[in-house]
């Protein structure tokens, strides 16, 4: 049940996202220096920790996307199952976070 | 002979939603594009970070890399539009309240991807502030 009405926050939160990434897109068209800003401003502790969040809300809601196409099929409704495969999706997703940030740091490119 | 609907005439258009097939559909369908085209967002995003102005206008003059963030963000926008029309039609009790957000939400998620695909075919043809 948990991993309903965070399957939820996690598709709001990636909604977000993808307003950031049209303001990349938007600032990228005004300019170099416009650009340069809100990059920068993506780079500050406040906005890595945003993004930070936001990809782990999109690896949560991909895991957990799956879970739900998976039912879409017939499969997993046993509870047991369907308890284990949400354990597996959220432990999954955070794994998967922070090996993506830690290769992110390790190249030097945050 | 007092009605002449069929069955399913009858059956369509009940329950809160009205409708609810063709959002079901839509919302699987552009999930399956987005198995595939979020991971390669993130791939492509993770690749830039740390990129020049100049470095990130090269990666997006390659029509593939365009094509593809074209297509992330119409299928993110429309599945999040899908999701976001769930959140209010759930949540929302008043009438008048959750006609207005559905509405909202569409006309955002329509507005932020239509310029959203603007700025990138603009940046990827040339076109922009240099």
């Amino acid at each position: 049940m948990a991993a309903s009405i965070l399957h939820r926050a996690a598709g709001v939160a990636i909604y977000g996202g993808l307003l950031i990434l049209a303001g990349w897109v938007f600032a990228l068209e005004a300019g170099p220096a416009p650009f340069t800003a809100y990059v920068g401003a993506l780079h500050t502790p406040l906005g890595l920790t945003v993004l930070f969040l936001i990809t782990l809300a999109l690896f949560f809601h991909l895991a957990n996307g799956v879970r739900h196409l998976a039912w879409d099929i017939g499969a997993g409704f046993l509870p047991k199952t369907a308890s284990a495969t949400a354990w597996a999706a959220f432990l999954l997703a955070a794994a998967i976070n922070m090996v993506f940030w830690f290769a992110l740091v390790a190249a030097g490119k945050v | 002979m007092s009605d002449l609907s069929t069955p399913l005439r009858r059956a369509r258009g009940l329950g809160s939603a009205k409708t609810g097939v063709g959002h079901f559909i839509g919302q699987r369908v552009s999930a399956v594009a987005l198995l595939l085209l979020a991971p390669w967002a993130l791939w492509s995003g993770a690749h830039l970070a740390g990129h020049d102005y100049d470095r990130v206008r090269m990666w997006l003059a390659s029509p593939v890399n365009a094509t593809l963030l074209v297509l992330a963000v119409l299928a993110g926008f429309y599945h999040g539009q899908l999701g976001l029309r769930v959140i209010i039609e759930d949540y929302i009790g008043k009438h008048t309240t959750r006609t207005l957000l559905l509405i909202l939400n569409t006309f955002v998620a329509a507005a932020a991807a239509a310029l959203t695909v603007i700025c990138i075919l603009g940046v990827s043809f040339g076109g922009g502030s240099v």
